[in-house]
């Protein structure tokens, strides 16, 4: 079950990718595949996910924060499911969703608790600025702690809905249709 | 006092970590803090008893008027000096008793302490609500010490029973409190006792409050939970029966008593359930062949005479009360502590089985002769004097007090019979029986069980000291004619002779006892309160299953109906009634506004007339992204662009559950899926309509922006360094309640996953031949994961 590539593929996948970089294990059958979206989401996936970090960092200011960016990157690895198939622990992110979902909630409540240490109130946020050589001022907001965490934690979300509704579901259709069989 | 109730609770939690080392170290530690106690409360004895009163306030929350108040009185004394003094005495016994090292030990010990702690904070309490803390406090320890490990079924029984009708009565006991405190303005009981209330709303409270007594204290229809308590080992039933839990209930009565007295509606029940009790339960011991068992109606029928006595509310019961409330607490302790020495050198209490141990162990036949004598109330014991006194307090004259005195005196008659019965179960040497084997007994174990029984006597000789006490407590009841004192001798009177009838009539009922069990055998039994109790926890199960069977069909559209009739019908009619139509409306604010709102409806209509269900799911999407374009168009983008996500998130979530569904909603077109199709759009469109009617009412309802929305915009940039004021109110200004939200998404996130994975894993277990088609659990998990994406 680990190893995405067989000795002999069958002919019907033997052109799979398999780059474990952006493709899972487990490459649609033949007639489900679609070369067209195979493709067009081995560019978008990292583009999707900076996008999300994106707006993880510029919802101080603009539209966005860490929710919406969450949302973001855990869209990025529905199109990543829907094209390539269902995850398995070789998947890209090998860490499981509720260590990501709990790694999440122990950043947000942690950087609550941060400030006490420093004297400072629970929850407090504090703005530092300082300068860098070609990029000029740059503002960092401490509160943007909390934010990653709410990051992580929707997409230890998001991976959890694919995991039990999408392959889960997925899975258990092809262990009763062989079980019809 | 505070002090010393932390002390005990703190030890009690560092025990554990001692006792996986050496449970003899733990014993021996936790006998330290209720000896202190003890020492404390004797050399503050001289001024309590000259009426000098020591007070302890804490604020516990002081914004609800909550505190912990204490205060040591001659009762606090007297019942201090059986919780700590007996409380050492047990815990010194245990170390002898358990064996070392073993998991009944392990829990015992800071159990006992906690136990011990709890029972202190309760005798020293001044405050209604610390009383009910503490109460409730000694109903957990004493679930946890009668139910042990819990393997055995009837040890979880017999703890869930008590737990149960205690816990029952406590809370019954609160409201009574709580009745109580609020007619008569205060909580404490010192101002109650100064300045006692009335009315019919006290009335009431006294019999609330009854009822939490007589369940803690084991009287008539609750009394079956004490003799089930125990299958928990003897030291702990010693502890139990002797100066805690059941005396909590006791105490109570005599704690509450100068507040309720000669109110008909305090001292009548106890007066009745007390006599009734002390004869049932003296009638049940004359019967029992196990020694704790024949112990544990005795203390049920001494609880009863200990009812009546302090129930009464006039002076001499008051003082026979707390006399007799010291002396049984010393002899039952001695009793029981006696019985379990039996039992474990010898292997068994059954008196069928035991024979001849009176001369294999002649000190402890001496010292259970000391305590049983106490308890038949023979001179010079302390139980003497204060039967003495209980049968002078009901020499009025009057015809009820003469009942009352005549009922005593057959309650006392069995308690002679039972305490003979006990004495020769356990100690003769009977003809048919082979003598019991048993190793003696050491001094670890002897000399517990010997200090109160001694103690018993010392008191009874030295009855001034008792006096002092008992009259110091009893002056809080009007004194009557002549105040009576205690006494070994009083002269030729009629309640010596009631003493010598009561006495020479157990004698005779303890010779005559093959017949009197025969008789009983021949009575018919029409009430067992222990069966009442089963039949009553049986019937609560089946109602239990009954309503859930109703309230639980497990379809979903029944549900979301439910649920929609609830809106329609609550915040439905409030609008209904209340709200009017908002003067300045208009039809729209923007152009762009029309079309998205003709695409929503249209989407939503067309919702409810689709027949697939991927149908459905797509059109629902359409109005959701129909809403996040009137987002934009009001310069939402961030509610705009959250909505956009989840939506599509929702959508996808959708898609993957719907590959397990049937394509149609309906399978097959029958008359009821048709006739059931018009009420279901009904109750949709009325929802529908309701709740964009209220958002136009609400939204119309708000004049000016908000006072916390313009300080949130003022107060973005600077405080919390973001220009983006949704953002900087989602992670600074409530950053609070966001990790609360992504607590709840977690958690819900957590579990929707596992019951998935848990049903998946149990079918695989089965057979993967299943049809995957009737799988009716998923969609009601799909509609709450979504619930749970939105929110």
């Amino acid at each position: 079950m680990t190893s995405p590539t067989k000795p002999k593929p069958a002919w019907t996948s033997w052109d799979a990718p398999s780059e474990r970089w952006l493709l899972s294990g487990f490459p649609r059958e033949g007639t489900q595949r679609t070369v067209l979206l195979e493709l067009a989401s081995r560019i978008v996936f990292p583009t999707v996910l900076v996008l999300s970090i994106y707006l993880l960092f510029a919802g101080h200011d603009r539209a966005g924060g860490g929710f919406s960016g969450g949302l973001v990157a855990g869209q990025a690895f529905v199109l990543r499911y829907l094209a390539g198939g269902r995850m398995d622990d070789s998947a890209v992110v090998s860490m499981r969703p509720p260590v990501l979902i709990g790694l999440g909630l122990t950043i947000a409540t942690g950087s609550a608790f941060l400030p006490l240490l420093f004297g400072g109130q629970i929850l407090e946020t504090a703005i530092y600025k300082f300068t860098v050589p070609l990029l000029g001022e740059i503002k960092f907001v401490t509160s943007v702690l909390l934010d990653s965490g709410v990051y992580l934690l929707i997409v230890g979300v998001v991976l959890d809905l694919l995991r039990t509704l999408g392959s889960g579901i997925e899975a258990d259709v092809e262990a009763a249709a062989r079980g019809q069989r | 006092m505070l002090a010393f109730v932390i002390v005990h609770l703190l030890v009690a939690l560092a025990l554990p970590f001692l006792a996986r080392r050496s449970t003899r170290a733990a014993f021996l530690t936790a006998a330290v803090p209720p000896a202190a106690a003890l020492v404390w409360v004797l050399a503050q004895a001289q001024p309590v008893l000259a009426g000098q009163v020591i007070t302890e306030t804490v604020a516990w929350a002081p914004l609800i008027g909550l505190e912990f108040s204490f205060r040591l009185d001659p009762l606090a004394l007297l019942m201090t000096v059986l919780v700590a003094g007996i409380g050492a005495l047990v815990l010194i016994y245990s170390d002898a008793y358990f064996s070392r090292g073993g998991g009944a030990a392990r829990r015992s010990a800071p159990l006992l302490l906690a136990f011990a702690g709890a029972m202190l904070g309760l005798v020293f309490a001044d405050d209604l609500i610390t009383v009910y803390v503490f109460w409730e406090l000694t109903t957990i320890c004493s679930f946890l010490l009668v139910g042990q490990a819990g393997i055995s079924r009837e040890s979880r029984r017999s703890a869930l029973q008590a737990l149960m009708i205690t816990s029952l009565g406590g809370l019954v006991m609160l409201l009574g409190f709580v009745v109580l405190g609020e007619s008569a303005g205060t909580y404490r009981i010192s101002e109650l006792i100064a300045k006692p209330p009335g009315g019919t709303s006290v009335a009431v409270a006294a019999g609330l409050i009854l009822v939490g007594a007589f369940t803690k204290s084991a009287q008539l229809p609750f009394h079956n939970w004490l003799p089930a308590a125990m299958v928990a080992p003897t030291p702990i039933s010693a502890y139990l029966h002797a100066a805690s839990m059941v005396k909590a209930g006791v105490f109570l009565v005599a704690r509450l008593g100068p507040v309720f007295a000669g109110m008909p509606q305090w001292w009548l029940p106890t007066v009745v359930f007390g006599l009734a009790t002390m004869l049932l339960g003296g009638w049940r011991a004359l019967h029992e062949y196990d020694l704790k068992k024949l112990l544990a109606y005795g203390t049920v029928s001494q609880l009863g005479f200990l009812m009546v006595l302090l129930g009464t509310g006039t002076y001499t019961a008051a003082v026979a009360g707390t006399t007799m409330l010291l002396a049984h607490g010393l002899f039952k302790a001695t009793l029981f502590l006696v019985v379990g020495i039996i039992d474990h050198q010898a292997g068994t209490r059954d008196i069928r089985e035991l024979s001849g141990l009176g001369r294999r162990m002649p000190w402890l036949a001496g010292i259970a002769t000391l305590g049983a004598a106490s308890m038949a109330g023979l001179p010079p014991m302390l139980g003497f004097v204060g039967k003495e006194a209980a049968f002078s307090a009901f020499l009025g004259g009057s015809q009820p007090e003469l009942l009352v005195d005549v009922v005593l005196v057959v309650g006392s008659m069995l308690t002679v019979a039972y305490s003979l019965r006990l004495l020769w179960g356990a100690f003769a040497a009977k003809r048919d029986i082979a003598p019991t084997e048993a190793k003696p007994a050491g001094f670890e174990a002897l000399v517990p069980a010997g200090l109160p029984a001694l103690a018993g006597v010392v008191l009874g000789i030295g009855f001034p000291i008792a006096d002092r006490l008992a009259s110091a407590y009893a002056s809080a009841f009007p004194p009557g004619d002549n105040s009576y004192h205690l006494g070994l001798w009083h002269g030729l009177t009629l309640p010596l002779l009631l003493s010598a009838i009561a006495v020479t009539g157990g004698v005779v009922l303890h010779l005559g006892r093959a017949r009197l069990t025969a008789l009983r055998n021949e009575l018919p039994r029409l009430l067992d309160a222990q069966r009442g109790y089963e039949r009553i926890m049986a019937l609560l199960e089946r109602i239990a299953v009954g309503v859930t069977g109703r309230l639980q069909v497990g379809s979903l559209p029944t549900y979301l109906g439910i649920i929609l009739l609830t809106v329609l019908a609550i915040p439905g009619s409030a609008l209904l009634m209340r709200a009017s139509v908002p003067a300045d409306l208009r039809l729209y604010d923007n152009l762009l506004q029309i079309p998205l709102g003709i695409v929503v409806v249209v989407a939503a209509i067309a919702v409810l007339r689709s027949r697939r269900r991927l149908t459905g799911v797509l059109l629902v999407g359409v109005v959701g992204y129909g809403i996040g374009g009137l987002f934009i168009v009001d310069g939402g983008p961030d509610l705009a662009l959250a909505q956009f996500l989840v939506e599509t998130l929702t959508l996808v979530a959708f898609v993957f559950v719907l590959r397990r569904l049937p394509v149609r909603f309906t399978q097959t077109e029958t008359r009821t899926t048709r006739a059931l199709r018009v009420p279901k759009a009904i109750i949709a469109g009325a929802t529908g309509v309701f709740i964009s009617l209220a958002a136009v009412v609400f939204g119309a309802a708000r004049q000016a922006p908000s006072e916390a929305s313009a300080e949130f915009i003022a107060n973005a940039e600077k405080g919390a360094g973001a220009t983006n004021v949704v953002n900087a109110i989602i992670v600074d200004f409530r950053a609070f309640d966001t990790v609360g939200e992504i607590s709840v998404l977690a958690v819900a996130a957590t579990g929707v996953a596992s019951l998935i994975l848990a049903s998946r894993h149990e079918r695989r277990k089965r057979s993967t031949r299943v049809a995957p088609a009737t799988r009716v659990k998923i969609p009601a998990l799909a509609e709450q994961q979504q619930e749970e994406v939105r929110e």
